[in-house]
């Protein structure tokens, strides 16, 4: 339905505007490397497209002063998905095709990105996920695969979010409440399987469309199984109307969540209930930080005007994860010494070591692991007044 | 327990459905035409209502009517702009066109308003209140009562004023309700105005229990366009009670089975009704006398 009643008059706006004013770096296109960026720009996930082009434009930054890469400059095309599949495909066949680009960056949604893995394992041009954490994403069984990560990946976040509320909830009984999508389900074998292994049996699966007002019906289906903690997974939106359907049904069950609160203004749709949801994520710029989390934080302010406090870099996991996946493929291209595809793709293999914002990466990538985050980079955190602070327990 | 709980959420949101469905109702019945940016009008009431009342501070009452008056104006422009001169020249473009101008609406929305859904405060939307063991919003009990408020005022209207008696007369025959002096054309804008402005109170209704942005309309009024035509589309009464029927029903097939089949379920059961009564659940096949 979206599909068929949206918006062609904002694709074209859109294309307008990004043609006129979305691209960061500079110079004229001959002299520069282009780099794709395939995200949700607009719509209720806008937050997490806005984040992801704030890390890769600081790191982008970096790295051109660096003198770029190959000698030139690195130059970012940015084109909205919509959080639409079909759009997300359009533009990254746009971007190929026409911009040249040689590697593309994508966004927060899963079913966007799974639909553009076969058109760029098909073109030979890297696409490095920063966000959408599906599994089969990277382990997408092509010969050749082409797609890498910097992000949480859901077959791993889902033993972790497992562990956690074993650990902090003594769960017997977990429920999940999941969105009715690709990330969804790609969530629920994760879970399922993450469950098994730990000998505990789930109460019950229920789904939501992210436009569902009211989830009192499927929650109570959960209750009526005796669920003791939830594990929820859907995009900021869904999740609010989560909690406040919670909180109409006055059930005070602890929530285990996916990164998904984290895509926009969760504290303010969710209410003051939104401090209960746990949440997963990669990064955080509250706490001590280090050296160059420091750093980061004080080019993000400088060239962003707009973030005053913490909770202005939210969601921290999209600009972390798009800053360090910006070095590692600028990293890639150098190793590469070449922007054609196959050779880059073997670059990603050659990176020995980057100093990161999330970690020190050591031989991030290899041809038999494209995630450069695994399950012991993951944090949890919660919602307070708009800032991410991360959990002690 | 659950099965009064999704009455409860059934409830609220078919009173939705109704109040933007009887907005379908008034201008077919009236010039043959349907708006398709009634799901539009109900994001732009609750846009206006928030940048009104909690962005700019007025007081909500004030905020509330200026909002409806908002969207009672953009009913008018729709009117005039992209039904009248297609009807005018025979064409029936204004399907589309009214699909077009509620999408400029949504993208207008988002450039302005912001990208990022924001929450509609509301203290009716704030404690729950426990009915029979069901905790239920107040602002959940207020929709179904303001929807068969308005349904009601509808009926009584049309029934008991010059105005409404004015508007039947065109129902009935436009052409003999121009000769006894009635201003067809204006009758029609003021459907319009009427239509949009009843998307955009269930839009403010709806708003705390949701939150507002640029896109919440549009399954609204695709839901409420499936509603006003299950109902009978010439029937107010009959589309008020589809709106009811939709909405417990979509609620009933998520209890009973599991959000998973909802819209299979209930978009299947439209189809069903349809085939079985082509004129919907309370509508009536035209009777045209030559």
């Amino acid at each position: 339905m979206r599909l068929s009643l949206s918006f062609r008059f904002k694709a074209g706006f859109a294309a307008v505007a990004l043609t006129c004013f979305g691209t960061a770096g500079a110079t004229h296109a001959q002299d520069t490397l282009k780099l794709g960026l395939v995200a949700a720009m607009s719509g209720q996930s806008a937050k997490s497209g806005e984040a992801i082009v704030r890390g890769l434009t600081i790191a982008l930054d970096e790295i051109n002063a660096k003198g770029g890469a190959l000698g030139k400059k690195l130059e970012l095309i940015v084109r909205d998905d919509e959080s639409n599949p079909a759009k997300g495909v359009v533009a990254a066949r746009e971007l190929v095709q026409r911009e040249k680009v040689v590697a593309m960056f994508g966004g927060l949604d899963t079913p966007v990105s799974m639909a553009i893995v076969p058109f760029a394992n098909q073109a030979k041009v890297p696409f490095m996920g920063v966000w959408a954490a599906g599994t089969p994403i990277t382990r997408n069984g092509a010969a050749e695969n082409y797609v890498f990560r910097v992000s949480a990946v859901d077959e791993l976040v889902d033993i972790a979010l497992v562990d956690y509320a074993i650990k902090k909830y003594q769960t017997k009984k977990p429920g999940m409440i999941l969105v009715n999508n690709s990330w969804g389900e790609s969530n629920e074998v994760g879970l399922k399987a993450a469950l098994k292994a730990k000998n505990i049996e789930y109460a019950g699966i229920e789904k939501f469309e992210a436009n569902d007002v009211d989830m009192v019906t499927q929650l109570t289906r959960l209750k009526g199984v005796g669920a003791d903690v939830l594990f929820m997974v859907g995009n900021v939106g869904p999740s609010a109307q989560v909690v406040k359907s919670l909180d109409r049904m006055s059930w005070n069950v602890p929530i285990v969540s996916h990164w998904g609160p984290s895509g926009g203004r969760f504290s303010e749709l969710a209410g003051p209930s939104a401090e209960k949801v746990n949440f997963i994520q990669t990064y955080s710029f509250s706490g001590t930080l280090t050296p160059k989390g420091e750093t980061v934080l004080a080019s993000l302010k400088k060239k962003f005007p707009e973030i005053k406090t913490l909770a202005d870099v939210t969601p921290a996991v999209g600009i972390a994860n798009a800053y360090d996946a910006m070095h590692l493929t600028a990293l890639a291209i150098a190793a590469a010494g070449s922007t054609e595809g196959p050779k880059v793709r073997e670059g990603f293999y050659k990176i020995e070591n980057y100093d990161g914002l999330i970690k020190k990466y050591a031989k991030p990538f290899t041809a038999a692991n494209h995630d450069a985050i695994g399950p012991g980079d993951y944090l949890f955190t919660y919602f307070k007044s708009g800032e991410i602070l991360p959990l002690s327990n | 327990m659950i099965l009064a709980s999704a009455v409860v959420s059934g409830l609220s949101l078919g009173a939705m459905y109704g109040l933007i469905a009887l907005g379908f109702h008034v201008t077919y019945v009236v010039s043959n035409t349907v708006n398709f940016s009634q799901g539009s009008s109900v994001m732009l009431g609750a846009v206006l209502g928030y940048t009104l009342g909690v962005r700019y501070g007025l007081p909500m009452p004030v905020a509330f009517l200026l909002a409806l008056v908002g969207c009672a104006l953009f009913g008018i422009l729709i009117e005039r702009i992209l039904v009248r001169p297609f009807v005018q020249r025979g064409s029936n473009a204004w399907l589309m066109a009214t699909v077009a101008g509620g999408i400029v609406l949504d993208n207008v929305v988002l450039f302005t308003f912001g990208k990022e859904p924001r929450s509609f405060p509301s203290d009716l939307a704030t404690r729950p209140i426990d009915i029979g063991g069901v905790g239920v919003f107040p602002l959940q009990i207020i929709i179904p009562i303001v929807g068969i408020g308005i349904a009601v005022a509808l009926w009584f209207v049309t029934r008991h004023t010059r105005q409404g008696k004015a508007l039947l007369a065109v129902v009935q025959n436009s052409d003999a309700a121009k000769l006894m002096g009635i201003d067809v054309n204006r009758m029609i804008v003021a459907t319009y105005a009427l239509s949009t402005a009843m998307a955009g109170l269930a839009g403010l209704l709806i708003a705390p229990l949701y939150n507002v942005h640029s896109e919440m309309g549009m399954l609204f009024g695709i839901k409420a366009f499936a509603v006003a035509i299950l109902g009978g589309i010439t029937s107010a009464p009959g589309v008020m009670a589809a709106g009811f029927i939709y909405g417990i029903g979509e609620a009933l097939v998520t209890a009973l089975f599991g959000s998973t089949y909802t819209q299979i379920v209930m978009f299947a059961i439209v189809i069903a009704a349809l085939a079985a009564m082509p004129n919907g659940l309370f509508g009536r096949a035209p009777v045209k006398k030559v």
